[in-house]
C-alpha cells in the first residue's frame, strides 16, 4: 500500500504538465468557442457581452440565430455539401493513384523500400504553400500547359480556357498535397498481406481479378479506410488552397470560416461554421475508430 | 532462507496467488514449476518487489520484504527476456549492480574482469548485447544478476528462448554454477523436464496454488493428485475404488477385475473414489505374458501407436474400453513396428507400480 | 492532369501483372516531384515569368537576400520553430511516457486531437480565445499554438520508442540495485533519446512549416517565412518566390533525412 503513492505521483508528475497545457490551448479554445457560437457579434467585430447588469439586475444575452442562420439560405449548406463531395472526390482519386504505389513498396526488397517510402515522405514534407505555388506556377495562363491546351482547343474552333482558378486546379492541388497521407497507411497495410494467401486463392481456382477482389480487397480496407480519413478531413477544412488556385468559383467551407473571422469579423457565425465543421471531423473520427475496431477484431477471429 | 506465508494476491477477481506457503533453504536449486497462469511468475515477482502481495508475509532469514522497494532487496533476477541494457556494452551492463552498490572504481573493473572469466566470455566485455548469440546473452544476464553476491537469485523461464541442444547445455552449467557460487536459486519453469533435470526441490503449482512440494524423483513417482500426476511426464489415470480387504488393498475398476495396490501412509480409506496412476514404462507389454504372481495382468488390443524413435508408444484398449498407453523401447535392429493396429495383447505391472491420487 | 488518367486506366489492370503496377507506381512518383521540380528549376531561370527557360541566373537568389522583410521573417521563423520544438519535446515527452505507462486514453485524445483536427479550427479557435482574453497577437502567441500541435508528434515518437523497448529494462534496473530516478536517466532517457530527438526535429520542421495556423495567430510585425510567401503570391507569381521555396525545400531536406537516420518510424506515424 506505502508504495501505491510514489506511484500516483509519477502519474501526476509525467501527465500533469502537457494535460494542463492541451486543455489551456486546445480544449478551452474549443469550448470558447462553442460558447461564442450562441453570442451575438460585436459592433466592430468580436463578441457583443452575453450578460447584462442593470439596476442590480441580470439579464443574458444569448440566442439562437447564429445556429438558425445557417438554414436561411441555401448558400451555406450547398457550399457545405460542395465542400463535401470535393473531400470525397479527392480521397477517391488518392486512393487509385496511392495504390499501384503502395503495391509497389510493399513487393520491393527490403532495402529498396525505405528509399521508396522516402521519397513519398519528401514531398510531403516539403512546405504546404510551396506545394500550392507550384501548381500556381503549371496552371499558370502563360505556362505551357495552358497554352498547348488552348491551341488543342482552337483547332476545334473551341474558346480558350483558364486552368487557373477552377475546381480542377482545387482537386488537382488537393489530391498533390494529400496523397502521401493515402499511400503511407495503405503500405502499411498491404506490407502485412501474405502473399502465400494469393497462392493458395490462385492454387484452388480463382482468377486474376477474383484474387484481388475476393483476397486483396477485403483485406486492404482497413488501410484504405484510414488514408481515407486522413485524407477526406483535413481535405475538407482547407482554406489556403481554394484562396490561391480556386477563385470564386472554387471557394469551400475553409475560405467562409476564415472570411467570418479574417474579413467581416463575425465571430459567432464564424464559430458556427468552425463547429459544423468539428462535427463531421469528429463523427469520421469516431466511424474510423468504430471500424478500425470492428475490422481489427474480424482480422483476429 | 526464504519463507512465504499465506501470500496472497489478486488481479480483479482473478486470483494469481492463494494463500502460498513456502519454505526455501539456504543453497537451494528450488523450482516453481507450473502451466503458464499457475501463479509462478506472480510469486516470483513478489519476491523481487515488482508486485505487491495483497496479504500474508515474505521474509529472507526472517526480515519481512514487504515495504522494501526493489533496488533495496538483495535479490537478483534473471529475466526471461535476458533484458541486458542495449545502449551499455556487456562491461557495462555487469558493471550496472557494482555502480549502484557504489563500489570503486578499480574494484568495479576487478569483478567485472573476474565474473567474465567465470562465464567463459572476457573477449566479449567490449561487446554491445545485440552482437551475442543467445547463449552468450543468458550467461552475460547470469554473469549481471550474480555479480554483486546476491542472497537470492531468481530465474525466469530463463532457458525459454533457446534451442534445445543449447538449452541442455546450459541446464548443465546452471547446475554447476548453483553448485560453485553456493547462492539460493528460484527458477521458474513451465517445463517439467527442466525442473525435474535442475532442482533439488520443486514445487507444482496450479491456479495460484502449491499442489505438491518434493524432491523430483518423489514428485515423479509419487504424484500428489491428479494434476501432479498429469503435468508431469506421461501418465495413465485409472478411475476407480479403493477396497481393504483382509488380504490387502485392492483397487476396482468398473468393469474389470479388481487389483492389489499399494495404499502408502494409509492416505486412502475403503470406499473412496480415487484415481491410480500409472507411468506407461512401468507396463511391461507383448502378444503374450507370463505374469509374475506380484503382477496383475490383462488382455487387450492395439487401438493405435505412435512412433517416436527411440520408444514406439502403443494404445490398448482393454475389455471395458478403457485405453492405457504402454511403452516399447526399440532396442531391436531394424525393427520399429513389433504389433499392428488391432492385434490381440497383453499388458502387466507390478503391484507396487501404481501410485493412488485423489 | 493527362498523366492522372492514364493512372486511373493502369489502376484497373493493375491486377494484371507487376509491370502495370510498376509503370502506374512511376507515374505517381513523377506527379510527387515534377512540380516541385519546376519550382526549383525556375528559381534559377532568368526571366520575370515562370514560362519558359531563358538562362541561368543566381539573380533571385540576390534579390532575396536584399529583402530584408523576408529575412526578417526567416529570423523569426527559425526563432519561433526552435522554441517551439523545445517546449514540445519536454511536454510531448512526458505524454508520449504517460500514455504508454499509464494507458490514459483521454490523454492520447488530448494530445491527438490538434493533429487530427483540420488546421483552421485550431487556428480559428486560439484567435478567439487570444482576442477574448486580451492576448496580444505575435511571436509569443504563434509559439503558444504551435507547442499544441507539436506535442502530438513528438508524444507519438516517444511512445513508438517506449512500445519497442522491453518493459523488463527498467525492472532490471530496479532489480540491480537502481532507483526509480537512476533507472529513468540512466535506461529509460537514454533509450527514449533517438524517439526525442526526431520528435524535436519533427516539431521544428512542422513549426517553421506552418502556414494555415500562424495565419490565424500573427499579428502585425511578427511575420514568419510562410506568410511572407503567402503574401507575395497573393500578388502576384514572382522567381524570387521559388528562390525561398528552394531554400526552405533544402532545409525541410536536411531535416527529414537527418530524423530518418535517428529514428525512421518517427515519421511514418
Amino acid at each position: 500500500m506505502s508504495r501505491a503513492l510514489p506511484k500516483l505521483s509519477a502519474k501526476t508528475l509525467l501527465s500533469l504538465p502537457p494535460a494542463a497545457y492541451l486543455f489551456l490551448l486546445f480544449a478551452l479554445p474549443s469550448l470558447m468557442m462553442l460558447f461564442a457560437s450562441f453570442r451575438y457579434p460585436g459592433e466592430y467585430g468580436g463578441l457583443a457581452p452575453w450578460y447584462y447588469l442593470e439596476e442590480g439586475s441580470l439579464s443574458f444575452d444569448l440566442t439562437l440565430e447564429n445556429w438558425l442562420r445557417l438554414f436561411e439560405s441555401d448558400i451555406y449548406l450547398g457550399l457545405l455539401i460542395k465542400s463535401l463531395f470535393i473531400a470525397l472526390l479527392t480521397t477517391a482519386i488518392c486512393a487509385l493513384m496511392a495504390y499501384p504505389v503502395a503495391l509497389t513498396i510493399a513487393r520491393a526488397r527490403k532495402g529498396r523500400r525505405e528509399l521508396l517510402l522516402l521519397l513519398v515522405i519528401l514531398p510531403f514534407w516539403s512546405n504546404f504553400l510551396v506545394r500550392i505555388y507550384a501548381w500556381m506556377i503549371i496552371f499558370s495562363p502563360q505556362g505551357a500547359m495552358t497554352i498547348a491546351i488552348n491551341e488543342l482547343r482552337a483547332l476545334f474552333d473551341l474558346a480558350p480556357i483558364s486552368l487557373m482558378f477552377s475546381n480542377v486546379a482545387v482537386i488537382t492541388c488537393l489530391v498533390y498535397v494529400h496523397l502521401p497521407f493515402m499511400i503511407l497507411p495503405l503500405y502499411a497495410n498491404l506490407e502485412k498481406h501474405d502473399p502465400r494467401l494469393l497462392d493458395a486463392a490462385q492454387d484452388l481456382g480463382a482468377s486474376r481479378s477474383q484474387r484481388f477482389w475476393l483476397i486483396t480487397w477485403p483485406q486492404a480496407l482497413p488501410g484504405l479506410f484510414a488514408g481515407a480519413v486522413l485524407v477526406f478531413i483535413p481535405s475538407l477544412g482547407i482554406f489556403a488552397i481554394p484562396d490561391l488556385l480556386g477563385g470564386t468559383d472554387g471557394i469551400m467551407i475553409g475560405n467562409v470560416i476564415k472570411q467570418q473571422f479574417v474579413e467581416s469579423r463575425d465571430w459567432p457565425f464564424g464559430s458556427v461554421l468552425s463547429l459544423v465543421l468539428t462535427g463531421f471531423t469528429l463523427l469520421l473520427i469516431g466511424l474510423a475508430a468504430h471500424f478500425g475496431r470492428a475490422r481489427g477484431s474480424e482480422g483476429k477471429a | 532462507m526464504l519463507e512465504i506465508i499465506d501470500v496472497s494476491r489478486s488481479f480483479g477477481d482473478f486470483r494469481a496467488l492463494d494463500q502460498v506457503n513456502l519454505k526455501i533453504e539456504s543453497g537451494e536449486f528450488f523450482t516453481l514449476l507450473g502451466p503458464s497462469g499457475c501463479g509462478k511468475t506472480t510469486l516470483l515477482r513478489c519476491i523481487a518487489g515488482f508486485e505487491q502481495i495483497d496479504s500474508g508475509k515474505i521474509l529472507l532469514d526472517g526480515r519481512p520484504l514487504t515495504d522494501i522497494a526493489p533496488e533495496k532487496r538483495p535479490i537478483h533476477t534473471v529475466f526471461q527476456s535476458y533484458a541486458l541494457f542495449p545502449h551499455m556494452t556487456v562491461a557495462e551492463n555487469i558493471a550496472f549492480p557494482l555502480r549502484m552498490a557504489k563500489l570503486d572504481k578499480t574494484e568495479i573493473s576487478r569483478r567485472v574482469a573476474e565474473v567474465l572469466e567465470d562465464v567463459r566470455l572476457p573477449d566479449k566485455a567490449n561487446h554491445y548485447p545485440d552482437a551475442l548469440s543467445g547463449g552468450q546473452k543468458q550467461r552475460i544476464a547470469i554473469a549481471r544478476a550474480l555479480v554483486n553476491r546476491p542472497r537470492l537469485l531468481l530465474l525466469d523461464e530463463p532457458l525459454s528462448a533457446l534451442d534445445a541442444k543449447l538449452r541442455e547445455q546450459m541446464q548443465i552449467e546452471l547446475i554447476n554454477l548453483q553448485q560453485e557460487v553456493g547462492i539460493t536459486f528460484i527458477y521458474v519453469t513451465h517445463d517439467q523436464g527442466e525442473a525435474l533435470a535442475l532442482s533439488h526441490r520443486i514445487a507444482v503449482m496450479n491456479q495460484g496454488n502449491i499442489s505438491q512440494i518434493d524432491e523430483p524423483s518423489v514428485i515423479y513417482s509419487y504424484p500428489k493428485n491428479r494434476f501432479v500426476a498429469d503435468f508431469i511426464g506421461q501418465c495413465n489415470l485409472i478411475e476407480g475404488r479403493l477396497e481393504g480387504w483382509e488380504s490387502g488393498w485392492r483397487f476396482a475398476i468398473p468393469g474389470l477385475d479388481s487389483i492389489p495396490v499399494q495404499n502408502n501412509n494409509e492416505a486412502f480409506s475403503s470406499g473412496q473414489d480415487c484415481a491410480l496412476s500409472l507411468r506407461p514404462e512401468k507396463i511391461r507389454l507383448a502378444s503374450r505374458l507370463d505374469a509374475s504372481p506380484d503382477e496383475c495382468l490383462f488382455s487387450g488390443t492395439v487401438h493405435d501407436m505412435l512412433y517416436l524413435g527411440d520408444v514406439t508408444v502403443y494404445i490398448v484398449e482393454l475389455g471395458n474400453g478403457l485405453q492405457v498407453e504402454a511403452l516399447l523401447a526399440n532396442s531391436a535392429p531394424g525393427r520399429t513396428r513389433l504389433f499392428e493396429k488391432g492385434d490381440a495383447v497383453q499388458i502387466a505391472w507390478r503391484h507396487d507400480a501404481g501410485h493412488l491420487v485423489n | 492532369m493527362k498523366s492522372e488518367k492514364s493512372l486511373i486506366l493502369s489502376k484497373f489492370s493493375a491486377s494484371r501483372g507487376n509491370k502495370g503496377v510498376i509503370a502506374a507506381a512511376v507515374l505517381v512518383y513523377l506527379f510527387l516531384y515534377l512540380p516541385l521540380a519546376v519550382v526549383v528549376i525556375f528559381s534559377f531561370n532568368d526571366s520575370r515569368l515562370n514560362a519558359e527557360w531563358v538562362g541561368f541566373t543566381l539573380d533571385w537568389y540576390h534579390k532575396l537576400f536584399n529583402n530584408r522583410d523576408m529575412l526578417q521573417a526567416a529570423g523569426n521563423s527559425v526563432l519561433i520553430a526552435c522554441i517551439s520544438a523545445l517546449m514540445a519535446s519536454v511536454l510531448g515527452t512526458l505524454a508520449g511516457m504517460a500514455i504508454h505507462r499509464f494507458r490514459q486514453k483521454w490523454l492520447s485524445a488530448l494530445v491527438l486531437g490538434p493533429v487530427a483536427m483540420p488546421d483552421i479550427l485550431i487556428g480559428v479557435s486560439l484567435l478567439l480565445m487570444f482576442m477574448l482574453l486580451n492576448v496580444t497577437l505575435g511571436t509569443v502567441s504563434i509559439i503558444l499554438a504551435h507547442v499544441s500541435f507539436c506535442i502530438g508528434f513528438v508524444a507519438l515518437a516517444v511512445q513508438a520508442r517506449m512500445a519497442g523497448m522491453d518493459d523488463s529494462l527498467i525492472e532490471a534496473a530496479r532489480d540491480l540495485g537502481a532507483s526509480p530516478w537512476q533507472s529513468f536517466r540512466l535506461i529509460t532517457l537514454p533509450l527514449l533519446l533517438p524517439g526525442i530527438i526526431a520528435g524535436g526535429l519533427m516539431a521544428f520542421t512542422l513549426s517553421i512549416d506552418d502556414f494555415v495556423i500562424t495565419f490565424f495567430t500573427a499579428g502585425v510585425g511578427s511575420s514568419t517565412l510562410p506568410l511572407e510567401i503567402y503574401s507575395m503570391v497573393k500578388i502576384a507569381v514572382t522567381p524570387e518566390v521559388n528562390a525561398v521555396s528552394t531554400l526552405l525545400m533544402l532545409l525541410t531536406l536536411v531535416l527529414i533525412l537527418a530524423i530518418s537516420r535517428i529514428s525512421p518510424q518517427a515519421l511514418r506515424n
